[in-house]
């Protein structure tokens, strides 16, 4: 299993948690469970491991899918620095918020969960893994990507017969060689 | 204007659906009704009939569950039903999207099952600890005497939250219902579609969890803790006449104490019979994987691709299908499945593969192909082969016209049916009713071409040499291209032959026009259906469903376009 970045399951396993951590802390909280302040807890446990783990790390190989809307979330988690890019601290971060909601019978669910994927970041820490932000690429060709809205259907025109030499080093700012990076994303996706 | 018989998919969803709704509802009232769970109700509200209610569906779901994935079985299935069968074949091919379905309506149900009984729970805690109305207190007291049932399960007086935990690690459903969903949770997580597609391996190997699931759900019930009324104390002591006097219970002679008892677990009778089946396909796969299989060739393409030939006693494939394929020197447990691009009338059959992963990479190593010098067919690794499973793909004979669409390496079982339609109209076969082929690959860079290049350039030359190059019109639809390609091609665009792919027929630059070309292949075959058949990403298939239905006559005469899809 060489390739694996366990921090992309990780990051799975630990958002799942928050979600269950959150929906426990409601079920004890609304329904005035004894002690429901641990249902308390454990919603803003929740909500803070959700909001933490929201934005996916870059893959470092291969591009990454990012969740729908997440850059905003990624210039915050990419402020803290360390704190966030560390999978130690997460790893010991998530066990820690973990403990109090496994003294409610209706969090220890999310309380199993959050440990799990403490337990998996701990792996991706020891394996050198760490958290970078997905940025967006800066634009390259500003003048032309601008207004083309498709790739075009039709074979380019043919340039005239003087033109023909030396056309693409004389193209503004085309990086030479590399297939065209596409102003509108082409999906390509293979099954 | 309904396209109507393409998705028999939509009748299978809405009969599952409306079973789970039927389900749902129909337990809900056993448990919401009859006298037998009055007292029950009283202690428990109608937390008892919600928890009760996705109990059932569950059945019902994780009886489902394991049948999508019973290949060989539903192999079986489609093979015996050779009549009519378009229509089940394709139902059947379906299974992993049904499967993914089921999953999430299972975590669903989990969840208010859950949810309804942590009420449950601590609600009877708290009657034993003298924290809640004194009716259930004193419901919550039958049981204490020696000759007593009990209707409230929890019998230790420990006061929550810890009365509550330790319900649930001393109950066997506690214990097992914790662990299962913990296993459900893994499994979806390490089900999301980035890691299924690049950490197969922790998809995989974490998906095993449902042994544990399943043999946790078959017991979870065994401890009887949902509780009723018995019939004879029905008979003795009517709910509805005596809950005003409970303190006359026992004392006055038509209310004697009632008697209570635990449901018997029903979840193993609906399960067990999937989970022999299931057991059986892991059987068949694996006597399967120990036939023999030989490779008789391997050839490196360019761009980390190789091709793998191979021979298997008893092999009989169809066009499109695609087998499992698992190499023990690579790795002992994982099957991945690759396309057979071989077609039936060839004498072995092949898969070409991609070197993505660290089991392709293996793979690669595995053969030889890192090496210059010419390798030993005794060197070659032993590979186990589990198929051929079946497609959509071979429903194209059938069709007079078809349109072929393949992305990227969508295009894979598109070489097999090339290639087998080649040869059936070279043989004059009689089950050949294809006249007319429209084939579009899409991809982004020329790369990918080479190896399959290669086979429409020998198509093109027997064609030309049989005098029907109308037979196949292909357009090669680059999606990704740069100036110096595009000043290249601008440069040679008199020529005969294409610079790229060397084929007469040009290669196209950006998406096609799917509306045009639609309507222009619409009415060149008037009065036809045309199968049009996508081995690609989901927004195609939209766009493809969508022009389909917007380009179909709406009468029963007319041209009509017939929606496939592959599902790998």
């Amino acid at each position: 299993m060489g390739q694996i970045e366990w921090a992309m399951w990780a990051n799975e396993q630990a958002l799942a948690s928050g979600l269950i951590l959150i929906t426990g802390g409601i079920v004890a909280t609304a329904g005035q469970f004894t002690q429901w302040y641990l249902g308390a807890y454990s919603i803003a446990a929740g909500v803070l491991v959700c909001l933490l783990e929201y934005p996916r790390g870059k893959r470092s190989k291969g591009s990454t899918m990012e969740r729908c809307g997440q850059k905003y979330l990624t210039r915050v988690v990419k402020l803290f620095g360390p704190l966030t890019r560390n999978y130690y601290i997460r790893a010991f971060l998530h066990l820690g918020l973990a403990v109090p909601a496994g003294f409610l019978l209706a969090t220890i669910l999310g309380t199993a969960c959050l440990a799990i994927a403490s337990g998996i970041y701990l792996l991706a820490a020891i394996r050198g893994e760490q958290w970078s932000p997905i940025e967006p690429k800066p634009k390259e060709r500003p003048q032309i990507g601008g207004t083309i809205k498709q790739p075009p259907s039709n074979p380019p025109p043919r340039p005239p017969a003087e033109a023909r030499k030396k056309p693409s080093e004389e193209a503004a700012g085309v990086p030479t060689g590399g297939p065209q990076e596409n102003p509108m994303p082409v999906n390509d996706e293979v099954v | 204007e309904k396209n109507l018989p393409a998705n028999e998919g939509d009748t299978r969803d809405l009969v599952w659906l409306g079973m789970n709704v039927f389900l749902f509802v129909w337990y809900y009232r056993v448990y919401d009704i009859p006298d037998k769970f009055f007292y029950t109700r009283k202690l428990l509200g109608s937390a008892l009939a919600l928890a009760r209610a996705p109990a059932a569906c569950l059945n019902f779901n994780c009886m489902l569950i394991l049948l999508p994935v019973c290949r060989n079985l539903l192999s079986f299935l489609r093979g015996s039903s050779a009549c009519c069968s378009t229509r089940i074949r394709r139902q059947l091919d379906r299974n992993l999207t049904f499967h993914k379905m089921v999953a999430w309506m299972i975590a669903l149900h989990t969840a208010i099952h859950t949810i309804a009984h942590l009420f449950n729970v601590e609600w009877c805690v708290n009657a034993r600890v003298n924290n809640s109305d004194p009716y259930s207190i004193a419901l919550s007291d039958i049981g204490d005497k020696p000759n007593e049932t009990y209707l409230n399960f929890v019998r230790q007086r420990i006061k929550n939250p810890e009365g509550g935990l330790y319900v649930a690690v001393t109950r066997l459903a506690g214990i097992t219902g914790v662990v299962i969903t913990l296993c459900l949770i893994l499994i979806i997580t390490s089900s999301t579609k980035t890691i299924r597609r690049s950490y197969f391996e922790v998809f995989w190997y974490t998906h095993h969890l449902f042994v544990i699931f399943f043999i946790g759900l078959a017991i979870h019930g065994a401890q009887r803790i949902v509780r009723g009324q018995t019939a004879e104390s029905l008979l003795k002591h009517q709910p509805r006449n005596c809950y005003q006097n409970i303190s006359q219970w026992g004392k006055i002679e038509n209310c004697p104490i009632p008697e209570f008892s635990g449901n018997p677990p029903m979840t193993w009778k609906w399960i067990v019979g999937p989970m022999f089946l299931y057991l059986c396909e892991r059987l068949v796969r694996f006597w399967r994987s120990q036939q023999k299989v030989v490779i008789t060739k391997v050839v490196t393409h360019p761009f980390k691709t190789i091709e793998l030939q191979m021979k298997k006693k008893g092999f009989k494939m169809e066009v499109g299908q695609y087998i499992f394929v698992k190499c023990p020197v690579v790795s002992k447990l994982e099957w991945h499945p690759f396309t057979l691009t071989s077609a039936p009338e060839e004498d072995f059959f092949s898969i070409h593969i991609r070197i993505v992963g660290d089991w392709t990479e293996g793979l690669f190593k595995a053969c030889g192909c890192d090496k210059q010098e010419f390798q030993d067919a005794w060197k070659l690794p032993k590979i186990a082969v589990d198929g051929p499973f079946g497609t959509a793909s071979e429903d194209v004979f059938s069709y007079e016209v078809v349109m072929l669409v393949g992305a990227g390496i969508g295009v894979t079982p598109f070489a097999s049916i090339l290639k087998s339609v080649w040869y059936k109209y070279c043989n004059k076969a009689p089950n050949l009713r294809l006249k007319k082929i429209y084939f579009y690959w899409l991809c982004r860079d020329t790369h990918a071409f080479e190896w399959f290049a290669d086979l429409l350039q020998l198509l093109e030359t027997q064609m030309q040499e049989k005098n029907n190059t109308d037979f196949l019109s292909y357009n090669i639809c680059l999606t990704g291209w740069d100036e110096s390609q595009a000043s290249h091609f601008a440069m040679h665009h008199d020529e005969e032959k294409d610079v790229i792919t060397g084929l007469k027929q040009k290669t196209l630059y950006g998406r096609p026009n799917w509306d045009n070309e639609f309507k222009t292949i619409g009415s060149q075959h008037p009065n036809t259906r045309i199968g049009v058949f996508l081995c690609g990403p989901e927004a195609l298939a939209d766009t493809l469903n969508k022009q389909c239905i917007s380009n179909s006559d709406s009468g029963p005469r007319g041209v009509h376009f017939i929606f496939n899809k592959e599902n790998f």
